[in-house]
């Protein structure tokens, strides 16, 4: 395993294709990414559905195989990487198995990673603390609300101290009051863990107010058609919403949408 | 629970109503013949003009015989009350170790019935866990577990005997085989859909983990099944004791709930008959409860909300 060197990107991809062969032909779901994204950033995916963000992180988690161009992650394949446990994955469902309490929900990728007992009692027991659920970790999953369920799965993916956090739409299922908790909560996980994080969403503002670089897809085929590098600064509270420089950025990332969306 | 006492009573005496009712007109051509005999005035008199009077007709032209249609040896139909008395001398009145004990028979049945629903619960789930990860086994051995039930159970279980019997195999085993033939069945089923219970969504954290597939079968799919597992174990339990009675009809066994059956047959015991019956509905209940309350317990121990 050889370690990025700090000028490297995290995650780099060039002409990256992914094309599905159907009954109705080939669907060109990625068509010639390029995208580099380096360490600490916050990168924030956002399209209309069908543009290819949720499989470009897939592809990054070796989910999905490109039948075309490169994609490396800490310099390494996709696959290498997950080996080398470069990074966490959050799904939009918080996928907690019912039939563990959320401490054994956590434990679970330390279980099956070989951790010695008691690295994942003191592991369970920091991230618990990290996503503010210490005193919730012999609870049942149905005990907890839609937003702490997604808190537990959070912590389960940073137990393993990935580098890298990929998030598909974690927040969708929520309420808006919970999701702007969440965000607020994870922004000040971000600077205190100094984690890569790529964040797949279809809300502007919430791209806009968690992200350094917000990268702009869309369909048919799926591309990117801009990136924006963010001019806001890292501390970020939640009246920040209302600032100019936050409202020209979602004015430039809906202009980018709606130019690459066909509206038939 | 207190409040469904009463409907469910009400429903049971109901139904004890309808039997009783019943009796009348199932055995009122022997009722009416024996007190003819006893020299109590019956209409019509003889039993050859009797033969033309349907069962309905006859019982209103003689409401004094109504009462014996209760208490003959060898009904037609038995009354309740005859089964209960029946089924209480023949298991708390009798020792255990007698011939007339259907505790004695009730149990030669259970053991054959118990092997059986283990080999079958056994093989059901080793077979469930090959299906799901080899598509080979899907496509090869899903056809034939689906037509092994297809044939009537009746049909194979002499060959089975007899098979078996000519390798020397007797007694409890070959009941036990065709205990687990029609238990395995559902077991498969049940354990195929739930080891396939996890959502796509689960198997790929699973991978984002590089989790084995060993790993994935004991921490994802097997807690998945335990639901599917449970509910298939009740009908498979059920199917057991089914097929260990079958067992014993085509060998004119002499022991055990099926011998029973048969030679109450024989000899027109219908007491006989219908208190196996009972004996038999009241060992499937036990033991579907039995499963019910070991379900219970363990997917309490899981979590499950109850």
């Amino acid at each position: 395993m050889t370690l990025p060197r700090s000028e490297e990107p995290v995650v780099s991809a060039k002409g990256l294709d992914l094309t599905f062969q159907t009954n109705d032909g080939p669907v060109h779901a990625l068509k010639g990414v390029d995208l580099d994204i380096e360490k600490g950033e916050f990168v924030s995916f956002i399209g209309p559905s069908g543009c290819g963000k949720t499989t470009f992180l897939r592809c990054i988690a070796a989910l999905e195989q490109p039948t075309g161009g490169t994609l490396s992650v800490n310099g390494m394949t996709p696959e290498a990487a997950r080996q080398a446990r470069a990074y966490g994955y959050v799904f939009q469902a918080a996928g907690l198995y019912p039939w563990r309490t959320i401490a054994a929900n956590i434990r679970l990728p330390l279980e099956i990673m070989g951790f010695s007992r008691a690295e994942q009692t003191e592991r369970v027991a920091r991230v618990l603390d990290l996503v503010d659920l210490a005193g919730f970790g012999g609870k049942f999953p149905w005990q907890l609300s839609g937003g702490m369920q997604q808190r537990a799965s959070i912590a389960r993916a940073l137990s393993f101290d990935a580098d890298i956090l990929l998030m598909d739409e974690p927040f969708g299922a929520l309420d808006e009051i919970v999701r702007d908790h969440l965000n607020e909560e994870l922004l000040k996980l971000w600077s205190r863990t100094g984690k890569t994080i790529g964040f797949v969403t279809h809300s502007i503002p919430e791209a806009v107010y968690l992200s350094t670089k917000i990268v702009v897809m869309s369909p048919r085929p799926g591309r990117i058609t801009d990136i924006i590098d963010s001019p806001l600064p890292r501390e970020r509270p939640l009246d920040i919403r209302d600032s100019a420089d936050f409202l020209a950025i979602a004015h430039r990332v809906r202009d980018g949408l709606r130019a690459g969306h066909a509206y038939d | 629970m207190s409040r469904a006492i009463l409907p469910v009573l009400s429903v049971v005496a109901v139904i004890v109503a309808i039997w009783y009712a019943a009796c009348v007109p199932m055995n009122i051509h022997s009722a009416v013949t024996i007190a003819e005999r006893a020299g109590i005035a019956v209409t019509p008199e003889g039993a050859r003009e009797r033969r033309q009077v349907g069962a309905f007709a006859l019982a209103a032209q003689n409401p004094q015989v109504w009462g014996t249609t209760f208490q003959q040896d060898k009904p037609r139909l038995p009354a309740p009350h005859q089964v209960v008395v029946e089924l209480w001398e023949t298991t708390a009145l009798k020792n255990v170790t007698s011939k007339r004990s259907l505790v004695f028979h009730g149990w030669i049945t259970l053991s054959a019935t118990l092997v059986g629903f283990a080999i079958g619960s056994v093989a059901g789930i080793v077979l469930a866990i090959g299906i799901v990860h080899s598509r080979a086994m899907d496509m090869s051995v899903m056809p034939w577990a689906i037509a092994s039930q297809t044939i009537p159970i009746l049909a194979i279980a002499p060959m089975i005997i007899v098979v078996l019997n000519s390798i020397g195999v007797q007694g409890l085993i070959p009941k036990a085989v065709i205990s687990a033939y029609l238990s395995f069945f559902p077991v498969v089923v049940g354990m195929v859909k739930g080891l396939r219970a996890p959502s796509g969504m689960d198997l790929d954290q699973m991978q984002t983990w590089s989790a084995t597939r060993t790993q994935t079968f004991f921490k994802l799919r097997l807690p998945s099944s335990v639901p599917y597992l449970f509910a298939s174990l009740k009908i498979g339990i059920a199917a057991s004791l089914v097929g260990a009675i079958v067992g014993e009809l085509p060998t004119g066994a002499v022991r055990g709930l099926g011998a029973r059956l048969l030679t109450g047959s024989y000899y027109g015991q219908t007491i006989q008959i219908w208190s196996a019956l009972f004996a038999t509905a009241i060992l499937a209940a036990l033991l579907v409860a039995i499963v019910a309350g070991v379900e219970k317990l363990t997917l309490r121990r899981m979590g499950v909300r109850t």
